[in-house]
């Protein structure tokens, strides 16, 4: 018999109950709230008269609308400006407070992204299971957790019951060997892999990311790969347990204490996917091919490397690729053949779940300081992940090399991730963002998101348009 | 939830792959905290020539004469033909809520996104998954006879168009029996509660860490 896969023993240590169509009842350790898809699910509690299953397995935290400037920040949730965004964060603490629901409200320092938060927090541990209405969920995999996101009908049914109805997915294993060059990060191998595998190629599919370049990346680089699974059609990204999972992990408020420590690790020593696994599917990647990426067009596998052009129609598969890149051209303003280091830029935004985490800060403010943000630019945001975050990048003086370079340095917050507060880009306006999607329209209208990484995003906005960062030094 | 069980509507045609949520309803419209009334913002940005605000009045907002439901050949479908990946990106269950209030009630394409296929359970609209070449032909035949229709029959798995074809689709079982029968599925879940019972005992035994921190 081969050997098992880290997705098959996480779901196998789940499994409450299997029914005979081939659905499993899946026993949910952690769930994580926030305020744009938890009110429903509250209100479907209310209505049936049902009480939370089990209080301390809930985390809450208000992120999509909290406004970033510490201006309107300092007035409190009353003092937001945009009555509907209010609106949201008040519902979510009084449901939070109603429910007796564990909740970082906007003023608590521990406030912030909620896949930042969670690992931050130690909420979210290796050999969970980890929901949130929310797919970038995934993110939590990195831990060798089982963590994907869910619509609210199932954040309410898991509210209500601790569980959910799933079917087993297959196992995709994504294995980067060798050694990443000086410069390249997580975000560039997941875009580089979306690229290959295109936005459905892990529909259906538990991706785990291994191989000897997954072994020594830090876990902030191994939560952006997660993180972004979803953008290439699979709910679950994971990587395997191993030393520097425990590193991260250990003396993080929830995490075990000392007294449990040692029982915890060796549970979580076999999480990891047995040598002899099979996988339904294999996609090997040379680590020494990737280099520093950028997407050009309305979809994230529209993506290509910095030191080439944007496709032209005849690189097109068949005639909905076709038709799709010609949408993209127009949507984006770009020329087929054209460079990428001539894309010139409007906007730049460091932050959102996938990178604004202290290293992605540590990366962006090296390639910042002593150098000043282009003339051209409107603005360059800086916003970090979560409260802690802040804090301790200001401890390290980020924020003083951010602020004399000419960014803002702002509150934590999604912000101008999908533009639900005031953080938006102008019609036509061209950004270099560090999140995760670049769909029309996504981070304001008729803007056009180009995804970077933090580095990349902190050069383009110092010469004002697309360079490579390896040759920024 | 409202059962479905046999639905007869007009097909309308949606020609591009890997339409994601947030064409679906945009951001701006996750502000509310009910759970309907979102029809009239369903594909906001295509469907309109101006920035779509929440909670405002939309019917006085130009319309973009080009988009497909805003043509009049096309106005009651309720049966949404579509191409692949359908419903990719963010897991917002505000887009099935859109399409079932502006009046879909099956949705069928070569392929979708597996959180929004699973969130159109959950709100009585049928997500059917037809072979690219059916699909294909269905495109073709919308276009060339206007008023075309369509008759969906979860009970038998079939769907059959004017002219006597039957297509068969599946669906699992028990998403088909909550469907037919509109169930939710928390009470469903909820009969299961001692054995959730006796699983959570057992965790709390083999990692005691999991419980009682936060
Ligand atoms: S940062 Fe962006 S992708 Fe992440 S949770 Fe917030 S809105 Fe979603």
């Amino acid at each position: 018999m081969s050997g098992k896969t880290l997705y098959d023993k996480l779901w196998e240590q789940h499994v409450v109950k299997e029914r005979e169509d081939g659905t499993a009842l899946i026993y949910i350790d952690r769930q994580l709230l926030h305020e744009v898809t938890s009110p429903q699910a509250f209100e479907g509690l209310r209505i049936a008269s049902r009480k939370p299953w089990r209080l301390d397995a809930n985390l809450a935290t208000p992120d999509h609308n909290v406004p970033t400037t510490q201006n309107e920040r300092e007035a409190g949730v009353d003092g937001i400006v945009d009555p509907v965004s209010r609106i949201q964060v008040v519902t979510l603490d009084n449901n939070c407070d109603e429910f007796g629901i564990t909740e970082f409200k906007m003023q608590d320092q521990r406030q912030g992204i909620v896949h930042v938060v969670g690992p931050e927090q130690g909420a979210t541990l290796p050999g969970m299971t980890v929901v949130c209405g929310d797919s970038h969920t995934a993110t939590h995999g990195a831990f060798a957790a089982l963590a994907h996101g869910i619509g609210t009908s199932e954040v309410e049914h898991v509210l209500a019951t601790q569980c959910l109805i799933q079917r087993k997915m297959k196992n995709l294993l994504i294995k980067v060997d060798g050694e990443l060059a000086a410069g390249i990060t997580g975000k560039d191998v997941v875009l580089h892999v979306i690229g290959i595998i295109g936005t459905a190629g892990g529909t259906g599919y538990a991706m785990e990311f291994g191989g000897s370049a997954i072994r020594t990346m830090s876990m902030e680089g191994r939560m952006t790969m997660c993180n972004m699974a979803i953008e290439a059609g699979a709910r679950v990204g994971m990587v395997s347990f191993d030393e520097v999972t425990a590193n991260y992990v250990k003396g993080r408020p929830y995490a075990p204490a000392a007294d449990q420590w040692e029982q915890a690790l060796a549970a979580w020593s076999d999480l990891v996917s047995d040598a002899d696994a099979e996988f339904d599917k294999v996609v090997e990647i040379r680590a020494e091919d990737i280099k520093p990426q950028v997407t050009w067009g309305t979809s994230p596998e529209m993506v290509t490397t910095v030191d080439a052009t944007v496709p032209v129609l005849e690189d097109a598969r068949d005639d909905v690729e076709r038709s799709a890149f010609t949408r993209a051209y127009e949507y984006m303003g770009l020329e087929p053949g054209q460079k990428i280091t001539d894309i010139r830029l409007d906007r730049v935004f460091i932050g959102s779940c996938t990178n604004s985490r202290i290293e992605d800060l540590r990366a962006a403010a090296e390639v910042a300081k002593g150098r000043k943000v282009a003339d051209s630019l409107t603005q360059a945001l800086v916003v970090p992940g979560s409260g802690l975050v802040k804090a301790q990048a200001e401890a390290e003086g980020l924020d003083k090399i951010f602020v004399e370079a000419g960014f803002e340095w702002r509150e934590p917050g999604c912000s101008m991730c999908l533009a639900m507060n005031a953080d938006k880009l102008g019609n036509g306006e061209h950004c270099a963002s560090t999140s995760n999607r670049n769909f029309e329209g996504r981070q304001g209208y008729g803007g056009r998101t180009h995804l970077v990484s933090p580095a990349m995003a902190a050069a383009a906005a110092i010469a004002g348009h697309f360079v490579d960062v390896r040759d920024f030094s | 939830m409202q059962a479905f069980t046999v639905h007869q509507g007009l097909v309308a045609p949606m020609d591009r792959a890997n339409v994601d949520t947030d064409m679906i309803i945009p951001k701006q419209f996750l502000k509310s905290i009910k759970r309907s009334g979102f029809g009239p913002n369903l594909f906001d940005e295509l469907r309109y020539l101006d920035e779509g605000v929440p909670d405002a009045d939309n019917s006085g907002r130009p319309l973009n004469p080009d988009f497909v439901l805003n043509l009049p050949r096309y106005q009651g479908a309720s049966v949404l033909l579509a191409r692949e990946n359908f419903g990719c990106g963010s897991s917002r269950e505000h887009a099935p809520w859109a399409l079932e209030d502006f009046g879909f009630r099956t949705v069928i394409a070569p392929s979708f996104a597996d959180i929004f296929y699973n969130n159109c359970f959950k709100n009585g609209l049928l997500p059917i998954v037809l072979d690219e070449s059916i699909v294909d032909r269905l495109f073709k035949a919308v276009d060339t006879q206007e008023g075309y229709q369509l008759t969906v029959d979860l009970e038998r798995e079939v769907i059959e168009t004017a002219d006597g074809e039957s297509i068969a689709f599946e669906v699992d079982a028990f998403r088909r029996h909550c469907l037919l029968n509109g169930l939710d599925d928390i009470g469903l879940t909820l009969q299961d509660a001692d054995d959730i019972r006796t699983y959570e005992a057992s965790r709390r035994e083999s990692a005691p860490w999991l419980f009682g921190t936060v």
